[in-house]
């Protein structure tokens, strides 16, 4: 469904892309780890076009687009069937839980208000947050504020939705809550790409595993094969140092 | 030092002084205030969305009119332009300069607040679909207005008391209703106290406003840059 070819970005000359290749296919929950710095959110952003890659081919729905240099048109075509989690939840500040889900259904998909509020709220059950339509982000916590960012995210019935680092923001004790939705919403067969470092999570929740390090995908493969085979020395370190980690700090799944 | 015949020329001159501050100052502060808004919102926009050609025209306005004074704006304007043929009325004239230049001020400080709003709100607007425009109208101006409403209060209670230069471009208002009556009564310091006492009072009713507006706001907008400050959640 999404595929992406050989994509390449520099900034400033330094490589933090370089030449990544991806496919995600319908259903598939894809979790992305990797160390810090090693281009994950890069690749990302310029999946949805809040960078521009150098280089790099990518095929949506069929599709083919050249990613170094996507028309606004198309560009804006793209992201009305992709939605984004950002890791610092990026609410709208001056809008309220149920604006912030009905906003993107009005002004960007012309649906009439009472219907994007129905569907606004039916959003905000689904992440559990009925209770909290009125609220605005900064009178709510972080896990739910992330929880209404998903809410946001799904409302417009994307085809597929990019997470980067969903929980990283959050204390522990609210990482679980945002988590059980994401979980929730792979159950019911979501297109993910998921950026995360919770090794519960890619472990239990994804099909799939793809580790990148310094711009590279080092080693891909099914979540079961990744985590109990890993192939490469580099993954199997990796892995251990993320077990030694969260054996002091905590588990969700 | 306060006799029976100052008192009554205080408390004559007190309506003569108060109704061109209700006819002339108060409308000459809110029509310019409200045009200085306008103005002050598109060239502090067209800079924030780098608007080629037209950025640089907004800089060279904002270079002008803050580099200049405004008494002398206000020359220009009412003595000097008839020598070109351009004759305007003294308030038309003063509502002229008084929203140039104010709205040279306030889109400085409209640019900054727009520029103060996190950058993921514009990339969240994005990712929901919504174009430029759309997001620049609907979440960013209104948080940036937010952000801007106490410095553009503050800039709204000057301007109440420097309307008081328009009196030098023969415009009817509350001190120059008082000159009038200094010059009948020779009474300087008792009638330009009481002139001071009632810009006094405007700024007062003013700054009310102010604390109530701000109250209102925050109730949204503060608690969510404490939470900013506060949590290292939003560095990146
Ligand atoms: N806008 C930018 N300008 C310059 N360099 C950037 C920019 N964004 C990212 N980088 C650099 O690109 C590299 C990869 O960054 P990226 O954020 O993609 O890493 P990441 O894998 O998401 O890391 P983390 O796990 O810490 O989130 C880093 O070295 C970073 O400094
Ligand atoms: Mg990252």
């Amino acid at each position: 469904m999404v595929e992406v070819k050989n994509i390449r970005k520099a900034f400033d000359g330094a490589e933090v892309l370089k030449g990544v290749d991806l496919q995600v296919y319908q259903g598939d929950v894809v979790a992305i780890l990797g160390p810090s710095g090693s281009g994950k959110t890069t690749l990302l952003r310029c999946l949805n076009f809040l960078e521009t890659a150098d280089s790099g081919e990518l095929i949506f729905d069929g599709e083919q687009f050249h990613l170094g240099h996507v028309s606004k048109k198309d560009i804006a075509r793209l992201r009305q069937k992709t939605s984004f989690v950002f890791q610092n939840y990026n609410l709208f500040l001056n809008k309220t839980a149920l604006q912030n889900v009905t906003e993107g259904l009005i002004t960007a998909r012309k649906i009439p208000k009472e219907q994007a509020e129905k569907t606004g709220r039916r959003a905000l059950a689904k992440v559990g947050l009925s209770d909290r339509e009125d609220y605005y982000p900064h009178q709510l916590s972080g896990g739910q504020q992330q929880r209404v960012a998903i809410a946001r995210a799904m409302a417009t019935d994307p085809e597929i939705i990019y997470f980067d680092e969903p929980t990283s923001a959050l204390d522990p004790e609210l990482t679980g809550e945002v988590l059980a939705v994401m979980r929730q919403l792979a159950d019911e067969g979501m297109t993910m790409l998921v950026v995360t470092h919770e090794m519960g999570f890619a472990r239990t929740v994804s099909n799939r595993v793809i580790f990148m390090e310094d711009g590279v995908v080092v080693e891909e493969g099914g979540a079961k094969a990744f985590f109990e085979h890993p192939q490469q020395a580099r993954t199997r370190e990796f892995l251990q140092m993320s077990e030694k980690e969260s054996a002091q700090g905590q588990q969700h799944f | 030092m306060i006799n029976e015949r100052l008192l009554n020329i205080l408390t004559d001159s007190f309506w003569k002084i108060l109704l061109p501050g209700l006819t002339v100052t108060i409308p000459l502060t809110v029509i310019s205030f409200s045009l200085a808004m306008v103005i002050a919102i598109v060239m502090a926009l067209v800079q924030f969305a780098n608007i080629r050609g037209l950025k640089q025209l907004a800089r060279f306005y904002i270079w002008v009119f803050r580099g200049t004074p405004l008494l002398i704006q206000l020359f220009v304007v009412f003595f000097g332009l008839p020598s070109v043929g351009i004759v305007i009325d003294p308030f038309p004239a003063a509502v002229l300069v008084f929203s140039l230049n104010e709205g040279a001020y306030s889109a400085e400080t409209i640019r900054a607040a727009l520029e103060a709003v996190p950058s993921g709100q514009l990339e969240a607007g994005y990712c929901v679909g919504m174009n430029y425009l759309q997001i620049i109208e609907r979440i960013i101006l209104p948080q940036a207005m937010r952000t801007a409403f106490p410095p553009l209060s503050n800039a709204l209670i000057a301007m109440v008391k420097d309307t008081s230069l328009a009196a030098n471009i023969t415009v009817a208002e509350m001190f120059m209703a008082t000159q009038r009556i200094v010059a009948r009564t020779y009474e300087p310091l008792a009638l330009y106290i009481e002139v001071g006492l009632i810009y006094l009072v405007f700024s007062t009713i003013l700054t009310a406003l102010q604390r109530a507006g701000e109250k209102k706001l925050n109730i949204q907008h503060q608690a969510a840059k404490s939470r900013r400050r506060r949590g290292g959640l939003w560095s990146r």
